[in-house]
Parts: C-alpha cells; structure tokens; sequence
C-alpha cells in the first residue's frame, strides 16, 4: 500500500537546544520541566529559529475534546521551539501565581481571555505564529466544548492540516469524533494525532493502540488517507519537539517533525490547484483605468489564470478572451492559485462584483437549487422554510430552505432522516436562491463550494455551507 | 515493529457512498491531491494576495469605511497595500489619524507626506480637540493619552458614519488581539464581545452591520513582526527615520527608555541619558520606549527582531502594563 505521508522529516537545526534530549523524560523531574527553569537553565537565544529568507507556510488547526490538552500542548510546541518571548513566558507564570498555580500552566500562552484563564477553558480561537528556517506556520488553538463548535469551524475551516489532541485515558469521545467530522468535511486531508497524557497511564502501549486503532477507524471510514499518531505527554513536552524514550514501543516522528514533513499550502495558495476545476476568479472590485479601460480585481482560486485563456462570465454566461492579468507590480505570463490580480478582458462586456470568471472549457454549475451540508450554528433550529441570506464568493442572494434531509450522527457516521437542524449539528439540506450562483461541489473546490448562511434580522452568520452531501451511508 | 502510525487508506476503502453520490460527495477526494507542484509563491507572497483580499473584501461590502494610519510601520505597510488593491483608482476610503498630541514630529510630517504622495484624503481626528471640548479629562501634560484614544475614535466613526475601520493591527502583538476575528463586530457602543464573535469561515468575510454598529478590519492579522520586516525591505516601503538606530536623549522609566521630549523630562531621582536607540513601535511618545540598538538597516533590523528575546509590546508599551487584559478591557471599551 502506497504510502503518502512522508518519512519523519529531517529537521535540519529547527529545535535549537536539542540538549534537551539529554534530559530524558523523567516525570519526576518536575523542575527542570518547568518552563521557565528551563528556559533560563537553556540559556538558549530565544525566538531565534525563524527563518529570514523564503519560507512556505502551513496552515493548522488543533482540534480535539475539551480538557484532552489541545492548549497545553500549542503552548508547550510554542515553548519548546523558543516562539515565546521572556516577557511571554514571565507572564503566563505570573497569570497562574496570581491564580494559585504553582506550576507554570502552558494553556495560557493561547487562552489569553480573562473569562478562559478564570475558568480553565478555551472559548474561542487563538492564532499564534511559529516559524523553522523554511517554513511559517499559523495556529488555530481552537475551543473544545460543544457551544463554541462554531469557532472550532472558523479555525478548522483555512487549515491544511488537523492536529487532534485525544486524551489517551479516555481514548476518542463525542467531541473529538465531531471535530474529525468537521475537519474532513472542510477538506482537511492531513491529520496528526497526539495521544496525549501518556504520563498518566505509565506510557502504556496499549493505551496509544487504541488511541491508534479508534482513530483509525474513524478516518478510514472518513476517506482521510494521511494520519500519523503520537504517544505525547504535552505537560512534560515528551514527543513535541524533544523525542522521548518513554515510549520505546515508537519510532516515529514527534510533532515538530510531522507539522515540518507535512506538505504545505494545501489550502492557503495551492487547495483545488491539482483538483482540475480550471480557473476561478471571483470578481471583487471593478479597476478602472486611466484612458476609460476596465480591469476585474479578485484572487485566483481552482487553476491559474493566463493571458489568452477563453473564459465565460457567469452567471450571465458570455464567453471572451483573458487579454492580460496583472499585479500593481506588472504583467504576469502566469498568475497562480492564490494571487489577488485583476484581470483585463478582450471584449467590452458588463462585470461585477459578485460575477465570476471561470475557465470556458470546465466551468461551474449556474444554478438556483443545491443540495449542500451544512454545520448550523443559529441559536435556534433550521427548519425547513426558513428564509436566510447565502453568502458565496463575494455574491450575496436570499435564499430559501427548502427541505431538510438528514442529520450526521457523528458517532456512528450514518446519515439519518430529518427535518430539523438544531445548534451544532451538521446536516444536509436542499436550499432554492432568489437569483443563480456559480458552484462547483466542494470536494472539487472550497472557493466556489463553500458558503455561509446569514440571519435576515441579525446579520450573524448561522451557518457553514458546503455544496454537496456527505459520502456516509443513511442510518 | 514500526509504530509509526503512518495510516494510509485505500481509496476503495474509504466508506463510499458509491453511485451518483459520489461526484456530489463533500468529503475528502479519494484520490490523493498531487502536492508535487513546488508551490511558486513563498509566505510574503500569500499573506500579501490575502491582504489585498481583505482590503477588496470590506472596501465593496462596507458603505462608508475608513483606513487608520498612524505613520506607524504596520500601518505604513497598510497603506502601501491598499496602493496595490485599488490602483489605477483612487482609494474607496479616506485615511484617518487619531492623533493624540504626543507624537513625534518626525512621524507626523512622515504621515502628511505619505498621504500626501498618495493623493488621498487624511482626516485627524485629535485626542487634544477631545480633551479641550471636554469628551474626556485631561490626564495632564505628562500622562499617556493612549486610552483617550478610544473617545476620539468613536467619536470620528460618528461624526463621519464610518461602519468599518481597517487598521494594521496583527494577532501575534498581543493574547487578545490573537483571539480575534479579521473582521471584528462593535456594537453600537463600538464594544467588542470575546465570547460572542461571529464565525468567519473561509474567505467569506460577512460585515454586514446594522446602522450605529460598525466593524473593525485587520487584513494585517497572520503577519508577525519579523514578515513586517521583511516585506518593508522586499518593497523598498520608507518608514520614519526613528525606526532607525539614531542617538537620542532618553529617559529610563519602569524598565522602559523613553526619549526626552516637551511630554517627557526627567523626574525626581531620574537622569537624561544620551543613548543610541530606535523605536519598534510608534505610538504616544508618552508610552512608548525606545530599544538600545544599533541597527540601521532593515537588513540589521531583521536580524535583530528574529534574535530577540523581548516582545514588541513588552519591550514598548507601558499601556500593556496595566493589568494582566490590559488590551482586551481597551478593546471591550472600542479601542481599535
């Protein structure tokens, strides 16, 4: 069977003060595990692992069941790679003396909110930033309760790449079930998985199988094909950045070295670019230019874009040549997956904001009916003929339910019959627009697959939308 | 045994639902995405595309939005992208200063300058004007008047109807800047709720507001202090000459240097010294200290910002110094 995930990488000097290692993983070692002990005991220059020159950039999201660690677990990535600044690491100790901790709690490196220190709990997402010589990463520490599911699918919904956190006592519950759901969904295709607080069961090899095994499972029948499961302890730092050999039974990467080996840029500037939807351009904003010309500014999404390719304005549906893409830096022979441009066409035609240039030959369905999955996140039930607001690309347009289909029971994967969505629940429903929309089906392309759902009287957004329904069986 | 788990699914065995379906099917393609390509766009690049996405973004959904710019370097990037989301055309939206009275003089002229080149519209919105028409209590001559900030904001954002104010704030400054969204709700007392923002999924920026409520815009927000850097000396962008090392006369206070200035003399026990320094931030000069340094090149800087071991803010800010949410209370409040 044909492996796709690389081999553990090389991390080639990224983990400055890789003495660590001669540390081992005593637990009982309970000072010099403190962070800041160490950090001082170290003396290593801090922050000092970021490149200076070009880098690519990973997205991810960790995600997982409140309380398994998600938190501790950035904090003490972000520690052990020397991200944090002294001020940084000063504070979080002196946010926990305040609170009675004796210990420095990692967790408060991303739970920066009052209410989150006060109650030990993440609420919404917190974006952090981490770099190695070749390449940036962004974080999305993202909550685990179940009312905060909506901001888990903001931070879940722009990543490359899932970091699960389970809890290796307790093994995969409801929450980390849902939140794999949802990160498939959105087309997360890369996941690593800690087995965390495997200090707690005595590093037990049984205790990380069948972390190994339910998960497994679960993203088999989830069609994820690149998982890579880790014994960690995120409190002790074993298996992060520094390799442990409390676990002797494991000879793969740590954390580090998975997030380093995994490719990059999935979503950020390349999602969709090897799906072969062909080019995308939601037009943004139309540039006029001096002399009475007009060009339509939007970033390129599905495939690029180049001078000469035949493309149809849509939803209209009239056809015309690309004469020139460009940048405020110029011309481009090509423009790529995840540039802004704007774009000059050869024939004089009415484009607007909301329109879309797609590739002539593949272009996308135009369509005032879809059948799409959707993760609801109104306080109260979505019913069928509820009226909303679809957001999709940069069109807005009323819209209609029309039928609610089915229920995702993320515990048993299966799709049950239903005619009512209620707050955090993922579905499938049939929704009718007041005017056409330009869609491909997510799976080919997040851009012009995905869309929002906005209250008509509060503006807030209610829903994540994807076009298409679920691969699952009916239950 | 080899435990890595390194788990790879048949496509054939991934739970299909098979049939017609299957072109429609939501979840992860079976057939694994080609990642071979070398992706030609570094990080500069994607944040850059993302920004100016942004800018497009609130620019055609906002009816009356604004641009902060306090000829600090964020904001000096700010502008230097909105030039490359709407050029050819001018700006959709003026440019605002919330000046407080206490800046560099270096920096205001930098400010007139650079707006001035642009061609577009500067409006100051002045702490002192707030103070002298009674808004707010003056702290007194040697106070910071950061947070007077706040008033002088919302009251420009009223006077002018403005529904959405893009600044160059980023999520690596400050815990609870890291915990917001791109574009930020205010009610209509401009107030953030942390524990109720509004999801913000993919690239659908949703700023719809109702009238009196209005929205703060960071496209800035996944950028660090060292892809600042980098991207001022890739585009050649011209930064007040105190961002340089430069000597100075300065004054050491709670562990921060702060320059001698008409705001800023030395107090009982206190001495003047003259150091070589330059400012990582810009701010009221009030509150923001100077770092010893010797770098006078973005090059030099850069390398200095990614060997340091002190934050931007820690290093600078005496207004973060408050208390442990020293910025989420002045955000609650409707601080930028």
């Amino acid at each position: 069977m044909g492996a796709t995930v690389s081999t553990p990488a090389t991390t080639g000097g990224t983990t400055p003060g890789s003495g660590h290692d001669t540390e081992g993983p005593s637990l009982a070692d309970g000072a010099g595990r403190d962070p800041v002990t160490r950090a001082r005991a170290t003396g290593v220059t801090g922050n000092a692992a970021a490149g200076t020159g070009a880098m690519d950039l990973l997205r991810f999201a960790a995600v997982g069941s409140v309380d398994d660690g998600k938190s501790t677990l950035i904090g003490r990535l972000l520690f052990d790679t020397r991200q944090l600044f002294d001020d940084q690491i000063e504070a979080v100790a002196a946010a926990g003396r305040r609170r009675g901790i004796s210990e420095v709690d990692l967790s408060f490196v991303t739970d920066g909110l009052r209410a989150e220190r006060e109650q030990g709990i993440t609420i919404d997402v917190a974006y952090r930033y981490a770099a190695t010589p070749h390449r940036k990463f962004v974080i999305a520490d993202c909550p685990g309760h179940v009312q905060y599911t909506s901001n888990m699918a903001t931070g879940a919904s722009t990543a490359d790449l899932a970091l699960v956190v389970v809890d290796a006592t307790t093994g995969l519950r409801e929450q980390t079930r849902r939140h794999t759901c949802i990160a498939a969904l959105f087309g997360v295709d890369q996941f690593i998985v800690c087995a965390n607080k495997m200090d707690l069961v005595d590093w037990d090899e049984a205790a990380y199988r069948r972390v190994a095994d339910e998960f497994e499972a679960l993203a088999r029948r989830l069609g994820v094909v690149s998982t890579t499961v880790i014994p960690v302890s995120a409190l002790h730092g074993d298996n992060v950045v520094d390799r442990s050999d409390a676990a002797p039974f494991y000879d793969g990467p740590t954390v580090l070295e998975a997030l380093e080996a995994a490719p990059a840029g999935g979503w950020a500037g390349f999602h969709g670019a090897h799906r072969g939807t062909g080019a995308r351009l939601p037009v943004q904003w139309v540039l006029r230019h001096p002399g009475g010309g007009r060009s339509y500014a939007g970033m390129v999404n599905g495939g690029p874009l180049r001078p000469g390719d035949r493309v149809v304005v849509l939803p209209e549906g009239i056809e015309t040549t690309v004469s020139a893409v460009e940048t405020f830096d110029g011309e481009l022979a090509e423009a790529s997956v995840g540039l802004s441009v704007s774009v000059h066409l050869t024939d004089d035609i009415d484009v607007s904001r909301g329109d879309l240039i797609a590739a002539a030959e593949e272009p996308p369905e135009v369509t005032t009916e879809m059948e799409a999955t959707v993760c609801w996140f109104g306080d109260r039930p979505l019913r069928p003929g509820d009226r909303l607001r679809v957001k999709h690309t940069t069109r807005v347009t009323p819209a209609r339910v029309s039928e609610v289909r089915a229920r995702l029971d993320v515990n048993e994967l299966t799709l049950q019959a239903a005619d009512v969505l209620e707050a955090n629940d993922i579905g499938v429903v049939h929704l009718s627009m007041a005017t056409p929309l330009a869609v491909d089906p997510y799976r080919r392309e997040r851009i012009t697959g995905s869309f929002v759902l906005i209250d008509e009287a509060t503006n807030a957004t209610v829903a994540a939308g994807m076009v298409g329904r679920p691969d699952l069986p009916a239950g | 045994m080899s435990t890595a788990e390194i788990v790879t699914a048949e496509p054939d065995q991934c739970l299909a639902g098979l049939g017609s379906a299957r072109t429609e099917a939501v979840l992860v393609s079976p057939t694994p995405i080609d990642r071979s390509a070398t992706p030609s766009v570094d990080h500069l690049g994607l944040l850059e595309a993302h920004a100016i996405f942004i800018l497009r973004e609130v620019a055609a959904e906002s009816e009356r939005p604004v641009l902060l710019f306090s000829g600090g370097k964020d904001s000096a990037v700010l502008l230097h992208l909105a030039a490359k989301a709407f050029r050819p055309g001018g700006f959709p939206f003026p440019v605002l200063h919330v000046d407080t009275g206490h800046n560099f003089p270096v920096v205001i002229e930098y400010r007139d300058q650079q707006v001035a080149d642009l061609g577009e519209r500067l409006i100051v919105a002045s702490v002192q004007q707030s103070i002298d028409d009674g808004r707010v209590a003056d702290p007194g001559p040697n106070a910071s008047r950061n947070r007077l900030q706040t008033t002088t904001l919302l009251d420009a954002i009223a006077e002018h109807s403005f529904d959405a104010c893009i600044g160059g704030a980023r999520r690596d400054e400050d815990k609870a800047r890291a915990k917001e969204r791109v574009l930020s709700f205010r009610d209509a007392f401009g107030q953030w709720d942390p524990k109720r923002q509004r999801p913000e999924l993919w690239h659908l920026y949703q700023g719809r507001v109702q009238p009196g409520e209005s929205l703060r815009a960071f496209p800035l927000s996944d950028w660090t202090e060292l892809d600042i850097w980098q991207y001022i000396g890739r585009e050649g962008i011209t930064l007040p000459s105190i961002y340089f090392s430069h000597r100075r006369p300065v004054v050491e206070r709670d562990g921060m240097l702060l320059a001698v200035s008409e705001w800023v003399n030395p107090g009982p026990g206190e001495h003047a010294t003259e150091e070589t320094v330059r400012f990582r931030t810009v701010g009221d000069a009030t509150c923001t200290g100077a770092v010893r340094s010797a770098a006078s090149t973005v090059d030099e800087i850069i390398s200095e910002v990614a060997a340091s071991r002190i934050s931007e803010r820690g290093a600078t800010r005496a207004d973060d110094r408050f208390s442990e949410t020293a910025m989420e209370d002045r955000k609650r409040e409707g601080y930028f």
